[in-house]
Formats: C-alpha cells, sequence, structure tokens
C-alpha cells in the first residue's frame, strides 16, 4: 500500500523537475526590442553580415529604432526544413526557389511570393565555376575536360546541399547541349563524372575544406562568390579560377515569411529588409562579396570581376525546380540511378 | 502473475528478500517518469511515423539498394571498431589499475576524452590526421599505399574513436574491484600465471566485456558528427545509414527517414536485448 | 630471475605488449586527436586565439553550453540512481528490458533523437499547435536543446553506477533494513558512500558529455548566432566561416573543459583511493 503511494507521488514528481525546462523558457524574441531574424544558406554568410550592419544603420537613421538583426546558416535544404518545423524567421534567403516553396506550400509563405519583388525574387545572382590547383595543371577548361580518366572531382552531395544541385544540373545541362546528345547520352556523362568524384561532402563549405585543405581531388566546382572567396582564405597563389563558356544562371530566392511576421508584427521592418537589397548600397554590398548583381551598370563596371558566360536558366533547360527536382533529386531519381550498381 | 513468478530471476527464496529493501515503489516510479519522458514519448513518435506509407511502403522504403548498403556499413564498420576497440581497451584498463608508472593518471583522464570533444571536433580532427597530407594519413600512405580518410576504413577509425572509452571505462571498475586474492589462491594452488589469468581473471572481466562491448557498438552505430568529415560519403561505398537519414530530411520525406530510423532502433535494440541476455547467462553462470 | 616475481605479477613480454598496446593505442587514437586540436588552435598565436573565444557570440555560445549542461545533469543524476536502485536491488519482470530502454539512448543515432523531439514539438508534431497557440518555443530555443541533451547524455549515471552496484550486491542494504532503517537513510548511509565515487564519474562524464553534444542539439537548435548556438555548433560555424583558428580555439576550450573535468575525476578518486587505505 505505501509502495503503492510513493510510486505514484514519484510519477508526479518527475514530470515536476522537468517542468522548467519545458516551459520555463520563452523564445528570446518576445523580449527583446526590435529584432529580425533572416535565415540563410551557408555561402552568404559574410555578404548578410554586412549588409545587416549597413541596413540596421539605415533603419536607425529613418525610424530612429535600433535593430538587432539575426542570422542562421547552413545547408539550404535543412534551413527550409527548420522553418517548416517552427524556427521564427522573419525573413529567408536561402539558394533556389524550390527551398522556398516548399516553405510556402505548408502556408507559412504567400504561394505568389516569387511575384513580390523584382528580377524573380532574386535580388542577386551567381553561376558555376571551376577552381583548379595553380597553373592548372590538368588544364581543365570546360565541363567535358571534367569526364578526362584521371580528373578527380570535388563536389559536394546534390542530395543534401543546394550548390550540388547547381553543379549537377549547369553539368546536365552542358551534356544536353553536346551535338547529337540525348537522354541517354547525358546520363551516361553524368555516370563518367561521378566516377571521377572521390568525396560527397554534405555542404559547399565541406568540398571547399576538402579541396583545398586536404589537399583531395583536381577540380571544385563551386559557386562563383565561393571560389573568389578560397582564393582570398586559401591564398591566391594557390589556386586558378576556371570559367567554362557555359554554366547555370543561379538564382538565389528571398521571402518575407507572411505568418511570422504578422504574428511578430515585424511585416514594415522584413519587407525594408528585402527591398535594400535592391538598392545600389545593397546591390555594390552583394557585388563586393562576389555575387553578381542585377543592376546591369554595376555588373558591366565589374566586368573583370564577372566574365561573360552563357547561363541557362532552371526554367528554360529543365522547366522549374519542382520538375527537376523530382526527375534528378527525388528518391529514385537520375542522380540515384547513376549509382545504382551493376550497370 | 504466474508470468512474473517465471521472469523473477532467481526464485520465490530471493523474492522473500526483496521485500526486505524498501524504495522500490519510489524509484521505480521514479525510474519509469524518467525513461517515459525523456526516451519511451519521443522514440514512439519516431517509432509510429513511417507507418503512414504503409506497411507496403515502409518495406520498399527500406529494400531499397542503397539504404541496404548504408544499413550494412554503418552495422558492419560499428561492430568491427567495436570488436577492435576490445583488446585496445583491455590493455588501457589494464595499463591504468594495473601498472605503476608514471604516466597513469593522465592517461586515465585522456580515456575520457573522446565523451568530452565534440564529434564534429574529432571528426575535422580524425580528417586532417588520416587525410593523405596528415599525420598519421601520409605516413600510412607512403610505407604501405593505404588511404584511410575518405574511405570505409575512415569511418571505422572514426568509430573506434567514440567507441574506446566504453569499454574501457565498464572493465576498469570491475578490474579495480577484482580482488586479488582470487588471483593469489590460484597461484597457491599451482596455477601458471596464463592458467590465472585465462581462468579467473578473464572470467571475470567478461561480463564487463561484453557490456562495454555492447555500448562501445550501440554508440558507434549511430554516429554522425565525427563519422561524415572522414567517411568520403560515396553512395554504395562509405555512405553511412544516419547520413540517409539526414538525406531524407533534406527532401522533406519525415516518413522515409523516420522508417530508416526505425529500422535502425529495431536493430540495435535486439543487438543490445541479446548482449543483455548473453551477460546475464554469463553471470549466472559465475555464481 | 622470473622465479623471484611474485605469483601474482605477469611475465615481463606480457606486460611489455600490454602497455605497449595501451601506449600506442592512446597515442593514435587519443592523443594526435587532440594535439591537431591544440596546435590548429594556436596557429596564430595565442592572442588570436583569446580574441577568438572573448568574441561576443562564443561568449554567449559559452553561456548557454554551461546553462544546458547545469539543467541537464540533475535530470539524469536523480533518474540514474533511482533507476540503478530498483535494478539492482529488486527483482522484477521485465528488468532486461529496462537495462536495454536505458542504454538505448547510447545507440539512437544524435541525428534520430534530434528528430524525434522536432516530431512532437515542432509545428507540424503532436503539439505543435498547441505550443504554437501559446506561443511556447520549445525546439529552436533553449527546452530544446535541453531535452535532446537530457537525451542524448541518458545512460552515463545508471550505467557507471549499475555495474558497481551489482558487484556489491543487497547484502548490506538488506542487513541495513533489518535493523530498521527506512529507505532514505539505507540509500544516504550505506548505498551512497559505497558507490559515491562511481556515481560521481559518471555525473562528469553526464557534463562533459553534455557540454560536447552536437548532432543532436545541431537538429534542434536553428543555429541562430548568439541566440542558441551551443560551443559545439558555433566551432561548425566558425569552421565554415574558414575561421579555422578560431573554430580550433574554441573547440580547445571545450576539450580544456572536458580535461578539467575529467582531471577533476581522477583527483576525486584518488583521494577516495587514500580515505579508503587510510580507513582500512
Amino acid at each position: 500500500m505505501a509502495d503503492c503511494r510513493t510510486s505514484r507521488r514519484a510519477l508526479l514528481a518527475a514530470p515536476a523537475l522537468l517542468a522548467p525546462a519545458l516551459l520555463g523558457l520563452r523564445p528570446a524574441e518576445a523580449q527583446q526590442s526590435l529584432s529580425l531574424l533572416n535565415v540563410s544558406y551557408d555561402p552568404t554568410r559574410e555578404l548578410y553580415r554586412d549588409y545587416n550592419a549597413a541596413f540596421a544603420r539605415t533603419w536607425q537613421q529613418r525610424s530612429g529604432q535600433t535593430v538587432r538583426i539575426n542570422t542562421s546558416h547552413g545547408g539550404s535544404g535543412r534551413q527550409a526544413r527548420a522553418v517548416i518545423d517552427g524556427l521564427p524567421a522573419d525573413v529567408v534567403t536561402l539558394a533556389l526557389a524550390f527551398d522556398v516553396d516548399e516553405v510556402a506550400t505548408r502556408g507559412l509563405i504567400a504561394p505568389d511570393w516569387i511575384k513580390r519583388l523584382p528580377n524573380n525574387s532574386a535580388p542577386y545572382t551567381s553561376t558555376i565555376v571551376f577552381l583548379v590547383r595553380k597553373g592548372n595543371p590538368k588544364s581543365i577548361r570546360d565541363w567535358g575536360d571534367l569526364l578526362k580518366p584521371g580528373v578527380s572531382v570535388i563536389t559536394p552531395n546534390p542530395k543534401t546541399s543546394g550548390g550540388a544541385r547547381w553543379n549537377y544540373l549547369a553539368f546536365y545541362a552542358w551534356a544536353r547541349k553536346q551535338p547529337g546528345a540525348t537522354e541517354a547520352t547525358a546520363e551516361e556523362a553524368l555516370r563518367r563524372l561521378f566516377r571521377n568524384v572521390p568525396v560527397l561532402d554534405t555542404g559547399a563549405r565541406g568540398s571547399t575544406t576538402t579541396f583545398a585543405q586536404r589537399a583531395q581531388g583536381d577540380v571544385l566546382l563551386a559557386w562563383e562568390n565561393e571560389a573568389h572567396l578560397a582564393l582570398q582564405e586559401f591564398g591566391a597563389g594557390n589556386f586558378d579560377i576556371v570559367y567554362p563558356p557555359l554554366s547555370i544562371l543561379a538564382e538565389p530566392s528571398v521571402a518575407v515569411v507572411d505568418r511570422i511576421v504578422d504574428r511578430r508584427g515585424t511585416r514594415a521592418l522584413a519587407e525594408a529588409y528585402l527591398q535594400g537589397l535592391y538598392t545600389p548600397e545593397g546591390q555594390a554590398t552583394a557585388a563586393k562579396h562576389f555575387y553578381r548583381p542585377r543592376d546591369a551598370a554595376l555588373l558591366a563596371q565589374h566586368a573583370d570581376r564577372f566574365p561573360h558566360m552563357e547561363l541557362v536558366t532552371i526554367d528554360d533547360a529543365f522547366g522549374g525546380w519542382a520538375e527537376a527536382q523530382r526527375r534528378h533529386f527525388n528518391d529514385g531519381g537520375l542522380f540515384d540511378r547513376i549509382y545504382r550498381p551493376g550497370r | 502473475m504466474s508470468g512474473a513468478t517465471l521472469m523473477a530471476a532467481p526464485g520465490p527464496a530471493r523474492r522473500a528478500k526483496v521485500a526486505a529493501i524498501p524504495g522500490f515503489g519510489l524509484t521505480f516510479g521514479i525510474t519509469l517518469a524518467w525513461l517515459g519522458t525523456i526516451v519511451v514519448i519521443p522514440l514512439a513518435a519516431l517509432a509510429l511515423r513511417p507507418w503512414e506509407l504503409g506497411l507496403f511502403g515502409l518495406i520498399d522504403s527500406l529494400s531499397d539498394a542503397r539504404v541496404l548498403a548504408s544499413l550494412r556499413l554503418s552495422f558492419g564498420a560499428a561492430l568491427l571498431a567495436a570488436l577492435v576497440d576490445l583488446p585496445l581497451g583491455l590493455a588501457l584498463a589494464w595499463a591504468v589499475v594495473r601498472m605503476n608508472w608514471p604516466g597513469r593518471r593522465l592517461l586515465d583522464a585522456l580515456v575520457d576524452m573522446p565523451f568530452a570533444l565534440p564529434t564534429a571536433v574529432a571528426g575535422i580532427a580524425l580528417t586532417a590526421l588520416f587525410a593523405p597530407n596528415g599525420w598519421v594519413g601520409a605516413p600510412l600512405a607512403q610505407l604501405f599505399g593505404w588511404s584511410v580518410a575518405f574511405t570505409p576504413a575512415g569511418v571505422a577509425v572514426a568509430l573506434m574513436f567514440v567507441g574506446l572509452p566504453f569499454i574501457v571505462r565498464t572493465v576498469e571498475p570491475v578490474m579495480r574491484d577484482l580482488a586479488k586474492d582470487a588471483e593469489e589462491a590460484a597461484a597457491t594452488l599451482g596455477a601458471t600465471r596464463s592458467q590465472t589469468l585465462r581462468r579467473v581473471v578473464l572470467p571475470a572481466l567478461a561480463p564487463a566485456l561484453l557490456t562495454g562491448f555492447g555500448l562501445a557498438f550501440a554508440r558507434a552505430v549511430g554516429e554522425y558528427g565525427s563519422v561524415i568529415f572522414i567517411a568520403g560519403n560515396m553512395p554504395m561505398v562509405s555512405e553511412i545509414a544516419p547520413l540517409l537519414i539526414v538525406i531524407r530530411l533534406e527532401q522533406f520525406d519525415f516518413a522515409g527517414a523516420a522508417a530508416v530510423g526505425l529500422a535502425m532502433l529495431s536493430l540495435s535494440f535486439g543487438i543490445l536485448l541479446l548482449l543483455n541476455l548473453a551477460q546475464r547467462r554469463l553471470r549466472r553462470s559465475r555464481r | 630471475m622470473s622465479q623471484f616475481r611474485p605469483a601474482t605479477a605477469d611475465p615481463a613480454w606480457l606486460r611489455l605488449s600490454v602497455a605497449g598496446v595501451a601506449l600506442l593505442t592512446a597515442l593514435v587514437l587519443l592523443v594526435l586527436p587532440l594535439a591537431a586540436v591544440f596546435t590548429e588552435a594556436l596557429r596564430r598565436g595565442l592572442p588570436a586565439a583569446w580574441a577568438a573565444i572573448a568574441e561576443p557570440d562564443t561568449l554567449a555560445a559559452i553561456r548557454l553550453t554551461l546553462l544546458v549542461a547545469v539543467l541537464t545533469v540533475p535530470v539524469n543524476l536523480v533518474g540514474g540512481l533511482a533507476a540503478a536502485w530498483c535494478i539492482t536491488k529488486f527483482d522484477f519482470p521485465g528488468k532486461r528490458v529496462l537495462v536495454t530502454l536505458i542504454e538505448l539512448p547510447f545507440s539512437v543515432s544524435p541525428v534520430i533523437s534530434g528528430l524525434t523531439f522536432v516530431l512532437i514539438f515542432g509545428a507540424h508534431g503532436w503539439l505543435g499547435e498547441w505550443l504554437q497557440a501559446r506561443d511556447i518555443q520549445v525546439i529552436f530555443a533553449l527546452p530544446g536543446l535541453v531535452l535532446a541533451t537530457i537525451f542524448v547524455t541518458f545512460p552515463f549515471v545508471a550505467r557507471t553506477v549499475m555495474p558497481l552496484m551489482q558487484e556489491q550486491g543487497r547484502e548490506e542494504e538488506e542487513a541495513a533494513a533489518t535493523l530498521g532503517a527506512g529507505g532514505l537513510s539505507t540509500f544516504l548511509r550505506v548505498t551512497l558512500p559505497n558507490v559515491k565515487w562511481a556515481l560521481l564519474a559518471g555525473v562528469l562524464l553526464c557534463n562533459a558529455r553534455a557540454m560536447g553534444e552536437f548532432g543532436a542539439v545541431s537538429v534542434v537548435s536553428g543555429h541562430v548566432r548568439g541566440e542558441t548556438n551551443t560551443m559545439p555548433l558555433h566551432v561548425e560555424i566558425l569552421y565554415n566561416e574558414y575561421q579555422f583558428s578560431g573554430a580550433f580555439a574554441v573547440a580547445a576550450l571545450l576539450a580544456l573543459l572536458g580535461l578539467v573535468t575529467l582531471g577533476a575525476k581522477v583527483v576525486l578518486e584518488r583521494l577516495a583511493g587514500r580515505q579508503a587505505g587510510g580507513a582500512a
């Protein structure tokens, strides 16, 4: 009898111990005066560090309010998932429209988000280039050179990295443009390409480290801005950037997360934050961090930094992200098939 | 009731004694509440999720060649790592407990290092060491032509690292407690040292070794942070099951991710249960 | 020579080879990774390493990490002791299952353990709507970090105390009970003194692991700089910003915290050994 009572008391006592941990803390944002959370992908860390400081100054001048801008960076897909699962992001600035669409289909962002800001809601663009070892010893000039025997290619895993999906699609677009190309030849080229890939890191930054620090591979497929950053960080004397004649136009998308800003009352701030990216200052900050600005004059001014390349778009070459994702990257898609054994 | 009597290990005589020590209700209650809140309910959430695929969907999602390959790698490398750790851990425990030498205390503290170092840091450090241009990787590559980092061997090395302290720490207290008398008695009765080791010391350590093996294995199976840096992550070759879970999550495929999680969980639960049963048998045969 | 060595001493070749294996293992698997961390941390000199640690975001990460550890350890201490007591001092059906359940968090991939809390507390989880309606943030905030850490460090106390309590048997407690001692005083006067060092070791391990946990925490953190980043996550962030020496400086600090904890454990055990020796 006594046992029975004590055990019941114990059952009540233990959750009571946990209660403070479970309920004691409300989100930090509730207490802070004015803050904004920008959930972004990996390579934009440096860009937004600069832009946040500039924007906070502008906002202070305009409204007299001090604003604290928090950022969160990670793989684009992982970040989108965190927002879906309840990370209170006021704005998302992700690597591809597909990830923003995923958030939108859960009702957090209005379905027409891509039309709300100019240029498909992508204030800056980027593309995929090659980073090779100094002097380009394997003379890699174009996508076809990646297929040569003995060339070792470093790219992250398209399943986990948004950047790697752009790498993959740029290569595929090239393969489809070859004379006499069919789906079968493009698939075969993909298979040959990935036979030359010895390591698949989970993110773009991981691949850069593998290539630069661990001395793996002859060529790294990278975002244009990441390639420039790698030159800065690991020494321009060690690597060269190669611009293939054809690549893909990467449009990283930005959007206000409607449900969060309406709940937190930060809509005006969030919209000003994204619109600021289209201003001359915002565009200049993007160009400084090696993102191609939308502003044509500014782009021309930096022509040495952003050489002209033929760029295909995801809509023209692949019929949009949803289709590309379904055909290439979903479970059982083309990327899975090229790794299937016995073929 | 009959079931309870059947399962209560040593029979009625022992049961009578049970009542002698108080506090069963209280401690059992706390244990259940603690276990329920932190472990059982969350894992139930995991276990229920994949069924939205339906039974056939679940089977389909698990019988994919890549899923099978990654499960094989995760469990195979974990078993291998735990097996290799067994003698290494035993030697370390012996060096800490039984040998008298100046670095003993330092070694003792170092053994727990894999617990304390964040797995991601461990992964980065191990990759730097075992990469073809690293302190250990370079000599291995030059002398033997072996590459460790970015191959399945790298996975095993990372798993050995995370599992090692479990073996040392489970064996060590028992080794400390192991009375010298038994060994002395054996020696007095004319046993050679190797006979004493084989017949007295090792059997006494066996249950602890088994526990340590189980823990090291269990910990290694699910390890993620330290492995992804060193593994190379090539599908079918060096892709571990937890990475596949992450991949499926990135595709917003919660049910598919939970399916792999459930498969790993059931397999490890089964293996741990077997080890626990084996350990009980060992313990009883000793008594 | 050999007939002079005590009967319980091992032959020299055995001792040497055991020592050799132990040292080689320690060198390759324990010392070198640690050395690599410290070398990288100090590559740009001590001042640079210190500057990386004194940065406000790093300090916020250190505070958060300590807070998580302080909230985690007591829960697992109470739970672990209770479990060890009822498992080693009593027989009841289903005991093996209980022990296995307690060990299970070790074998659950950290990724999965983070995921389970997302499945419960996430916006689309079991409690998601209820929590959102009340504006309570569990995951991507401190409670989620604490829950995930409790889960991951769950078995440490129980697993270190249990084998010892099992070895020691029940006789002493039974004697105390026969003499009329209550549960609490039996525990405090008889059991606790017997297992206090193992208990302490378990607590310290639990603490060390709580501070270093990466995978599970990474899933429920949200990675907001200066807000929900623990030290291990901050290491990853710095590393991904190519601030290698900063990343390793924080990692080295974390390793030092761990080593201090583990060193404290060794010292305490030594004191304990002396006490026991004095008493005997």
